[in-house]
């Protein structure tokens, strides 16, 4: 019950119609018992009583009370429903603003698909909770309350007699449940094996074709294909064995009324109508006891959907933003002084006593292996992490005193992997920056030498990228994702690696109107070819989380360091090449 | 829509992204559609379909006949007459019944699972199988989701038609008929009365019915939206937050699930009134039978009247109307949303592969690798060649190299020797085979293509290696990673050879995933490697650790390697200098540099490019 009070302030302010869809559901139940009641009416009086003249009354009360149901049952219905979607509506767009608060450091952790499932189906597992769930059990209740009442108005024994088969059923119905959710686990589990098995087919095509493994392939899929269809079918043999057995036990119980209560009507201790409306009022007791394990699992599982929900709601926030956070423009003197960065706690260092000064107009070379720390650098600038020991400072002020959205406002990211939106050209260009004009687009697309593709693509800078768009490589998304930086007018601007699928004539280009851009400004550039950064103001080498060597290409170059040996890997063919033929 | 005219507007965020939602979900019946789906039941034409149509055929029976015992015989006669020992063995027989009924239920839900898990298994196999076979062109234009979609949801939607749509349709049409011809039986007067209420039912389960189905597919897209923002925001929450669009996107999200509200509100008000109306329909009936029943019954038999039996069983079937009613409107909506998937299915099943088998093809015994192209011309488009009369001679064991700049021709010659497409004129031979005589895999099991990206599966990195050639021990596997120097950095990993990867291969950086294709391409042992910029984008040491893996690979091979670095390039046998699909010149590196033509040029500028930075 704690999740659902936990979760209360996403559903309570809606509580009036949740008690008017309740208020609704009492009259839905109540009429419903009456329909037996008029049944038994016309058959004992009209019928045996040669009474024809309360024909009119009794089908007009039915006609009205019908009505009446009419109504209630729509109510009943809607209103529930608004309960449940206004609350998940609240609750879902407090679940996204959170997700957008989270740190990298939660995001490194969290897996896409395990956060889409927690807002799709565990928040529509909770909204079915909300809407129906918990009516149901009421009305299972209410109804078989109800019915029960009836029949031990009309004859006792009866009544008795057929509530002998109800605990067979209530026993046939939980073992049915507790057999079939875990084979549906499975069902569901082996769909998405074989959905994982087609997925990872389809994008490693190429491979698959280069190494023509096609038929090795169709073997794969075929055992996942029939380990869906076995599980399908395990599951189908428990529904087989089940459910006739419920519909059995029911009609079962039917037989019995009928051998009982024709001996009550002849021996003339029961009226015939009275046994019609047994008949009718079994059925209200049985249906819904079939389904009362349905609403007890759908309970249960309201419940682990609320927690796994609770879980990204109480997820901590590590950036949190200080109360008088400073507003300030940022001119982009990044300072570190001894700064260690740690990921994971008792893990190694990522990086270790970091020290550097970059006032603007400088620009940085980071260089190193994957994993030397060259990335987080550029991250702790953002404060999408914080470091552990040191001070990360901007202006001469910890990053931390910043306003984060201004703070980051005043960077211009490009990013290893370049992520780009379902949207046109124009608006992911536009990006960092909603209030850009088209010029200032263009200017930053032609900077980025992105202009040029951009222009011949039929609907240029209105082409729709994402899944369905236009595919675009990845020296072209880059150039997008270096334009978009652009946009935002940072003062520091950091590119982790992010020309490494231009081809040398266009980074060289970029290069260049890079420096006029950043002219006063502070830049970051992370590479892997010497050529990207040697004319940075000071270069890093990095090598497990430390600094290594420091200083200009010139002396990094002959000091018989890593970069050196970096250097000559990379520029050997140019010996050799210059060793055969004089340039 | 954002466009030039707005760029300054406050809101323009509210509209910032746009996402294409599903193909239409259903389509207008279509006969040939529905023969073709119907083939895939003609396996179980002669076990499981008649046998489920038996097991449906004799519950419904029962159904059917036990409300006449009670009403014509147990109230009509039995307890009229007070006939106990008439009484007990009509209730022993309906015991009975009911014990046939449960049998043939049993064996109903069985049946009829098999055969369409059968028939849904037949038709997915069918589907991958044929899509494995189709070439890169296809697999070119469609995003992999599509293609997803395609052979998993489209093919489950689907499963409800073949499980027990088909049964279901025979058994309510059964139940429907045999409940009207009883009730005219019994008294055709009050079934006539009753059947006032039949079209009012119909209406209620179609019209009324695909109103709220439209409704509720508005509900889907708007929901279909949401979810592909959620997606694609969580992908590129590091991008949002580096430019602090969170509040941005948390408006943007507010409309779309504001949106999605709305939809799913007006979807349920309308949904709402489907279960009051059924019931007022079934009032209606009632009323009738009560006033019209009553008045029949005081009338007796003899007047043209009814019994009270009669009555009751009238009572009985009354309610047992409305599920196959309901149960036929739904079925139509079933067939609609099938015939959309199937019309995607059928899409990719008469899609061809564009390289054809010829029926006397045979198989390359003992590739050596001689490659020839005569005279080979090619263009994937009407219209734009991509390659021009193009003549090359590369021996056996020979080393060449394809230069030039991006849509030069340099991946076509690859593709063209892998026989993924035919040349438009001329031939590319092996060995002086014309590669359109023989197996295609025959040829491809020589051929093995290392890409700049390459594709990581989920599983271990034993799996993942011996994906080169399934056949391969454990040992071989680790000798093949040791002798292109993968070795070291999957020792180091947790568990070795046996350390899960995922998707993708996230926990390795690009030059450990490079090395394992290597492992990979080795264990295949082909006969003619070719490698598509394959070093692009590495760090340098770990570059250099490739350089080395490389010569080793190489080795006693026919090679093609298409490549930026000068290195790999300059040791080659052969380079070939390409621009739009035309050779410039060729020769080995000593001779082209002497040459001073294009390859001069291009290893000038290069240079020059390197000092100016």
């Amino acid at each position: 019950m704690n999740t659902f009070k936990k979760l209360k302030q996403f559903y309570w302010p809606y509580k009036k119609y949740f008690i008017l869809s309740l208020v609704f559901l009492v009259f839905v139940t109540a009429i419903t018992v009456v329909y037996p009641i008029i049944l038994q009416q016309t058959i004992d009086n009209v019928v045996y009583g040669d009474q024809y003249s309360l024909i009119p009354y009794i089908a007009g009360i039915f006609i009205l009370l019908m009505i009446v149901k009419g109504f209630a049952t729509y109510f009943h219905q809607y209103l529930g429903d608004l309960f449940g979607i206004v609350s998940v509506y609240k609750l879902r767009n407090a679940l996204y603003g959170k997700l957008q608060t989270l740190s990298f450091k939660y995001y490194d952790n969290a897996k896409t698909g395990d956060i889409m499932s927690r807002m799709t189906a565990d928040v529509e597992g909770f909204r079915f909770f909300l809407s129906a769930g918990f009516a149901e059990l009421i009305r299972i209740v209410l109804l078989i309350g109800l019915s029960l009442a009836v029949m031990f108005y009309y004859s006792i024994p009866l009544a008795l007699v057929t509530m002998a088969a109800m605990p067979f059923l209530i026993i046939v119905v939980f073992k049915f449940d507790k057999r079939v959710h875990p084979a549906f686990r499975k069902i569901r589990k082996s769909f998405g094996n074989l959905n994982t098995r087609v997925q990872e087919n389809i994008s490693g095509m190429n491979t698959v074709k280069s190494l023509s493994r096609e038929d090795f392939e169709i073997g794969r899929f075929s055992k996942n294909n029939d380990n869906y269809r076995q599980n399908y079918l395990k599951t189908s043999y428990i529904w087989a064995k089940y459910f006739p057995l419920m519909e059995f036990i029911g009609d079962v119980c039917a037989v019995a009324l009928l051998t009982f209560g024709g001996y009550l009507v002849i021996s003339g201790s029961l009226a015939p109508g009275e046994l019609v409306a047994f008949f009718s009022l079994v059925w209200y007791i049985m249906g819904p006891l079939m389904n009362l394990g349905f609403v007890v699992n759908q309970f249960s599982q309201a419940k682990a959907s609320g927690e796994r929900l609770l879980e990204i709601l109480d997820a901590k926030e590590d950036i949190v933003e200080k109360e008088d956070a400073l507003q300030t423009d940022i001119k982009g003197h990044v300072t570190f002084k001894d700064v260690t960065l740690t990921y994971i706690e008792d893990d190694d260092a990522a990086l270790k006593n970091i020290s550097f000064d970059a006032p603007p107009g400088k620009v940085i070379g980071l260089i190193g292996a994957t994993g030397s720390g060259k990335t987080s650098i550029t991250q702790l600038i953002t404060r999408f992490y914080e470091a552990e020991q040191g001070d990360v400072l901007i202006d001469g002020r910890p990053v931390v005193d910043y306003e984060l959205k201004k703070l980051r406002s005043s960077i211009g990211f490009v990013l290893q992997e370049p992520f780009l939106f379902s949207t046109s050209i124009r608006e992911n260009i536009a990006y960092g920056n909603p209030n850009v004009t088209d010029e200032q687009v263009i200017d930053a697309a032609k900077r980025a030498q992105a202009h040029d593709f951009i222009m011949e693509m039929p609907k240029g800078y209105d082409t729709m990228l994402g899944e369905r768009g236009m595919g675009l490589s990845g020296g072209q998304k880059q150039r997008i994702a270096i334009a978009r930086a652009i946009c935002v007018d940072p003062s520091i601007l950091v590119l982790d690696d992010a020309t490494s699928a231009v081809d040398m004539e266009t980074e060289f280009k970029i290069q260049k109107a890079l420096k006029e851009v950043m002219k006063g400004r502070t830049s970051f550039i992370i590479a892997h070819r010497i050529s990207s950064l040697k004319h940075a103001d000071e270069i890093l080498v990095l090598e497990d989380g430390k600094v290594v060597e420091r200083g200009v290409h010139e002396e990094l170059v002959s000091n018989n360091g890593t970069y050196q040996r970096i250097y000559d890997i990379q520029y050997q063919d140019r010996e050799a090449i210059l060793g055969t033929v004089q340039i | 829509m954002a466009n030039t005219s707005n760029a300054k507007d406050k809101d323009r965020h509210l509209t910032r992204f746009h996402y294409t939602v599903d193909q239409a979900i259903e389509k207008q019946f279509n006969w040939t559609q529905m023969m073709r789906l119907l083939v895939y039941l003609k396996p179980y034409s002669k076990n499981y379909l008649p046998a489920a149509i038996i097991a449906m055929m004799i519950s419904t029976a029962v159904r059917l006949t036990v409300p006449i015992l009670i009403g014509k015989v147990a109230i009509d006669i039995a307890i009229k007459n007070k006939d106990t020992t008439m009484l007990t063995y009509l209730v022993v027989g309906i015991g009975l019944l009911y014990l046939l009924s449960f049998v043939g239920n049993t064996f109903r839900i069985k049946w009829v699972n098999i055969l369409g898990q059968n028939v849904i298994y037949d038709l997915r196999q069918h589907l991958f199988s044929h899509v494995q076979r189709l070439s890169h062109r296809f697999f070119d234009s469609r995003s992999a989701g599509s293609i997803l979609v395609r052979i998993m949801n489209d093919i489950n939607s689907l499963q409800e038609l073949f499980t027990n749509g088909i049964i279901n349709l025979l058994m309510d049409v059964v139940t429907l008929i045999g409940i009207i011809v009883i009730l005219f039986v019994l008294s055709p007067k009050l079934a006539l009365a009753i059947m006032v209420i039949l079209p009012i039912m119909f209406y209620i389960s179609t019209k009324l019915r695909r109103n709220i189905r439209r409704s509720w597919q508005e509900v889907r897209i708007q929901q279909s939206r949401m979810n592909s923002h959620l997606n694609e925001g969580l992908q590129g929450m590091r991008i949002t937050q580096s430019f602090s669009q969170e509040k941005e996107n948390g408006e943007y999200f507010n409309g779309v699930n504001h949106g999605f509200f709305e939809s799913f509100r007006g979807a349920s008000k309308k949904s709402a009134m489907f279960r009051p109306l059924v019931e007022m329909c079934n009032a209606v009936g009632t009323v009738i039978l009560i006033a019209y029943g009553a008045h029949l019954i005081l009338l007796g038999e003899a007047n043209g009247g009814i019994e009270l039996g009669t009555f009751v069983a009238f009572a009985f079937f009354l309610g047992m109307f409305w599920e196959p009613i309901s149960r036929l409107g739904q079925m139509y909506n079933q067939l609609l949303m099938a015939m959309a998937a199937s019309e995607r299915i059928f899409e990719f099943l008469d899609e061809k592969p564009n390289v054809d088998e010829k029926e006397n093809s045979y198989n390359i015994e003992e590739m050596k690798g001689h490659i020839e192209f005569d005279k080979v011309e090619f263009s994937y488009e009407e219209g734009r060649i991509a390659l021009h009369e193009i003549s090359l001679d590369i021996k056996q064991g020979q080393t060449i190299a394809l230069v030039g700049h991006t849509g030069s021709g340099k991946s076509t010659i690859a593709n063209l020797i892998s026989r993924f497409y035919d040349p438009t004129k001329g031939v590319v031979k092996i060995d002086g085979h014309d590669l359109r005589d023989v197996k295609i895999n025959s040829l491809r099991q020589k051929i093995s293509v290392v890409l700049q990206d390459t594709f990581i599966f989920s599983g271990t990195i034993m799996e993942n290696i011996r994906f080169g050639n399934p056949n391969a021990t454990d040992e071989e596997v680790m000798e093949a990673a040791k002798v292109v120097g993968a070795d070291d950095f999957i020792q180091r990993l947790g568990e070795g050879y046996g350390t899960e990867v995922e998707e993708r291969g996230s926990i390795l950086s690009a030059g450990e995933r490079q090395l394992l294709s290597f492992a990979r391409a080795l264990l295949a042992d082909p006969t003619i490697l070719i490698l598509d910029e394959a070093t692009a984008s590495i760090d340098t040491e770990t570059e250099v650790k490739i350089q080395k893996a490389l010569n080793r690979l190489l080795k006693g091979r026919t090679a093609i390697i298409i490549a930026h670095r000068l290195s790999t390039i300059r040791e080659s046998d052969n380079i070939f200098v390409l621009e739009n699909g035309k050779v410039l010149e060729n020769g080995n590196h000593e001779e082209l540099m002497a040459k001073r033509g294009e390859y001069f040029g291009l290893v000038k500028s290069q240079f020059q490019m390197l000092d100016a930075m």
